[in-house]
């Protein structure tokens, strides 16, 4: 019988989720003109579910302090209290309000993921492409230099930096960024190999064309497809190892509010079979889901993939 | 030659197909009738995009992906094929209809050996055993007149050349006896040498075995020597039927006409360049490779102004390479690169900006020579800001007259994409990339090679009317001789990195030749149906003539 009411919910929180998504499409292809419509109207389900749950993310971000009832640093209560009118998802480990401390959470892990990845990309992609446009030397040596910072399994190796330059959040995210700068280095190289031997590029180097034209109006638009993709990837990668560090203490410190930090100073109550300590944890995994729906359906419309 | 006594293998009466495209579904052949007898050869031809291929899948019961059959029936020795289960297709398909595809190369599996392939399907449809597959090849690929024909099965399809791979394909759909086969343009990707040992070798092997054939191609010649009656498609409909003598002397419709009357185009004779004048490029005795290889062995010629200079050859004789060597891209090992009499740095990146404007290039694939994400109004407009500076509504204004110039409507055509475009448009905009930059000499690497016959007597026209308004010299790179005899004004004959012959065309087209010279020249097929036949008993009577000789 619980299984049944179990599913019976997951159901119902998938059909939801399914329309929301329609009704949000809708709503985004009747209010913009023309060409943004027409897109909108043509997406599928899971992308309006994604861009929604975005959307929300983002709000929450911005708005963090009208919508939270409390400070995220707050002692506002006895500790582990239940969920209740004031107190919405009860208190934490400290007596913490724990709905402020998502709302908040929201802004600092998000935001920080999103700059981490965005920071990432600007390293790899340009030195990738880079390396795929001049070739030679230049090449050999990024790639055996990215090589070597690959060797070193990732988790490892920033838990390491992270020890030796100290946990601000400065440092957290340099570290991040260049080891994940890495990833995005070998995509964006290989991507730009088989561009630059394209016709369209001996044409512009006949030409005369500098190297800047070259990445950023030849190469670049190219490879923006299978970039974009990655770039949803790795936000998801980014996140996770963000959440991990905090959750091995290394992370975004306390009292900061963070998600994967929230999960392990609450883990305790999981064994009393109280679920508030997976809420960040199921925070962290839709909007990870949210983003691949969305990132899928750009890759759709950037390859001209079919199904 | 009537066939109409034999009984009829295939009937297709009034077929609809339909391709989805991102409106929805689009008609891609309205309605066509097709009957085919047994024994007997239909040539199908138009333009790319007529629905050539579409047809000729159809005839398997079979569509792409994307498409479906809307309407109609397709009755194959009794068996409706639109209504017959996927079983009783998929029973038929290798067994009773066959196929042969345009690339081989991309259609055999490069993992495994061509003889393994061969056997898959006498041994799926039990035809045969294994070891009687085995040996049934080596009969096929001897008849096929593929060397060692004991050995050949053994290798993989990258050890084969493309001409004898196509063979190989060829005598793998003979392989369980069909009573149809499908040839999708066979010999499209390849030389004109190497064109007629398959066209004999197909046209052999169907006559031997009685079998019935669909031969799809986009080449009145190559079709007028391989079918008895020929069926020409425009747009998805049926332009005319006829037999092939009839076809190719009396045809009925506008169009048709049209087809045939492509190879007539020549361009006028232009007077012979001053004894003294300076040639706008000459090539002087340029030795040049990759790696230790050298490709191409002391090249010689000139380029005259207002001439066009065509280099021919068969792939992998250097002209491509030349191309590269005259462009900087690959600097010569010896000998040297003159424009205007004086002589150009041998890399492009030591070119001035005013060297580099002065020499363009128009590639073959347009489609990767444009970028697929660049406007056109940006893709002709970057090279006139780059070498002429111009800015804001003047380099507007360029970018529609270079349009204009090229035959396409500016306010339609100036903010589309290269996806948004058909092949000879493309091309188009490849030229007036070209022309943007106002050079004195062109480099068209076999522009026309990729297009259909009609699409490509207009770029050639294009391209000769521009050459007198805009004071042009062009080096024209092909292997296709109709082409040289519509646009040349001299030629240049290479073969393994050498220059075999070089002169005016008048003489080029006129014995005696070089032996290579010849070779190619006579391979070019003609309109005439008995061309093939008359060519082949000609060089075995050679051939005799030699041994008798020694």
């Amino acid at each position: 019988m619980e299984v049944l009411t179990t599913l019976f919910w997951i159901a119902v929180a998938v059909s939801v989720g399914m329309a929301a998504g329609w009704l949000f499409l809708r709503v985004l292809a009747t209010a913009l003109p023309g060409r943004a419509g027409r897109v909108f109207r043509s997406a599928p389900i899971s992308a309006g579910f994604g861009m929604l749950v975005i959307l929300i993310y983002l709000l929450v971000a911005i708005l963090a302090p009208a919508i939270a009832p409390f400070s995220e640093r707050e002692v506002v209560g006895g500790q582990f209290l239940p969920w209740d009118a004031t107190h919405l998802l009860g208190t934490d480990n400290l007596g913490r309000d724990m709905f402020s401390r998502l709302v908040y959470g929201a802004r600092n892990t998000v935001g920080i993921a999103f700059v981490t990845t965005a920071l990432a990309f600007l390293l790899g992609s340009v030195l990738g492409l880079l390396a795929a446009a001049v070739g030679g030397w230049l090449d050999q040596v990024l790639s055996r230099v990215v090589d070597v910072l690959m060797a070193i399994p990732a988790l490892v190796f920033s838990l390491l930096l992270l020890t030796i330059f100290g946990t601000s959040v400065v440092t957290l995210i340099l570290v991040i960024a260049v080891i994940d700068s890495t990833r995005v280095f070998r995509l964006a190289r290989s991507v730009g190999m088989n561009i630059v031997v394209m016709d369209f590029i001996e044409a512009a180097r006949l030409r005369g064309e500098g190297l800047f034209h070259l990445i950023v109006r030849e190469i670049l638009p190219n490879a923006s497809a299978p970039l974009i993709a990655e770039f949803g990837l790795r936000f998801c990668f980014v996140f996770l190892t963000i959440s991990a560090l905090s959750f091995l203490g290394l992370g975004i410190q306390p009292p900061t509010a963070d998600w994967g930090s929230m999960v392990k100073e609450n883990a305790v109550l999981i064994t009393f079979g109280d679920i508030t300590p997976l809420l960040p944890a199921g925070c962290i995994a839709l909007l990870t889901v949210a983003v691949n729906f969305v990132v899928d359906w750009m890759l759709h419309r950037a390859s001209g993939l079919k199904e | 030659m009537s066939e109409t006594d034999k009984p009829v293998l295939l009937r297709m009466r009034d077929i609809h197909i339909d391709g989805r495209t991102e409106e929805g579904w689009q008609p891609i052949i309205k309605g066509v009738d097709l009957t085919l007898h047994k024994g007997e050869v239909l040539g199908l031809i138009g333009e790319s995009g007529a629905g050539k291929s579409t047809l000729g899948l159809a005839a398997m019961g079979y569509t792409r992906d994307g498409c479906r059959i809307t309407g109609g029936s397709i009755e194959f020795d009794g068996i409706d094929l639109v209504k017959a289960t996927e079983r009783t297709r998929r029973s038929l398909r290798g067994r009773r209809i066959a196929y042969v595809a345009q690339s081989a190369a991309a259609s055999f599996n490069p993992a495994h050996r061509l003889i393994d392939q061969y056997v898959e399907g006498p041994v799926v449809h039990r035809v045969m055993s294994r070891q009687e597959a085995e040996r049934d090849a080596v009969e096929l690929y001897r008849r096929m007149r593929l060397p060692n024909p004991e050995e050949i099965g053994f290798r993989y399809p990258h050890q084969v050349s493309g001409g004898q791979l196509q063979r190989a394909m060829t005598a793998m759909a003979m392989s369980c006896r069909p009573d149809l086969i499908v040839f999708d343009e066979p010999t499209t990707a390849l030389d004109v040498t190497t064109q007629i040992e398959v066209l004999a070798a197909i046209r052999d092997i169907v006559a031997q075995f009685d079998t019935a054939a669909i031969y799809i191609t986009h080449d009145l010649a190559v079709v007028a020597q391989m079918a008895d009656r020929i069926k020409v498609l425009l747009r998805g409909e049926e332009v005319e039927e006829a037999d092939t003598r009839t076809m190719l002397s009396s045809p009925r419709e506008e169009y048709t006409r049209s087809l045939w009357a492509v190879r007539s185009h020549v361009s006028p004779a232009k007077p012979r360049p001053a004894p003294d004048a300076v040639p706008v490029v000459s090539v002087r005795a340029v030795t040049a490779g990759y790696g230790r290889m050298d490709v191409l062995h002391n090249v010689n010629f000139d380029i005259h102004r207002r001439r066009t200079v065509a280099v021919v050859g068969e792939s992998g004789s250097g002209k491509s390479t030349t191309a590269r060597v005259i462009t900087g891209l690959l600097p010569p090992r010896q000998g040297q690169i003159l424009f205007d009499g004086q002589p150009l740095p041998p890399d492009y990146r030591q070119r001035t900006r005013e060297q580099l404007r002065q020499i363009q290039m128009i590639y073959q694939m347009a489609d990767t020579a444009l970028n697929p994400k660049l406007r056109l109004r940006d893709l002709i407009g970057r090279p006139a800001r780059m070498y002429l500076g111009l800015k804001g509504k003047a380099l507007e204004e360029r970018v529609r007259e270079l349009l204009r110039l090229i035959e396409l409507e500016p306010n339609e055509f100036i903010d589309r994409l290269p996806s948004e475009l058909s092949g000879g448009q493309k091309q188009r905009v490849g030229i007036a990339r070209a022309l943007a930059a106002e050079p004195r000499f062109v480099i068209c690497d076999e522009v026309t090679s990729a297009l259909d016959q009609l699409v490509a007597e207009g770029i050639l026209k294009l391209l000769d009317r521009l050459q007198g308004e805009l004071d042009l010299s062009y080096m024209f790179i092909t292997h296709d001789l109709a082409t040289v005899r519509a646009i040349a004004d001299d030629v240049v004959v290479m073969q393994n990195g050498r220059v075999v012959e070089q002169g005016p065309k008048d003489d080029m087209f006129r014995p005696p030749h070089d032996p290579y010279t010849e070779l190619l020249l006579s391979s070019v097929p003609e309109m005439d149906p008995d061309w093939l036949t008359r060519l082949l008993a000609e060089r075995e009577k050679g051939k005799a003539g030699a041994a008798a000789d020694a």
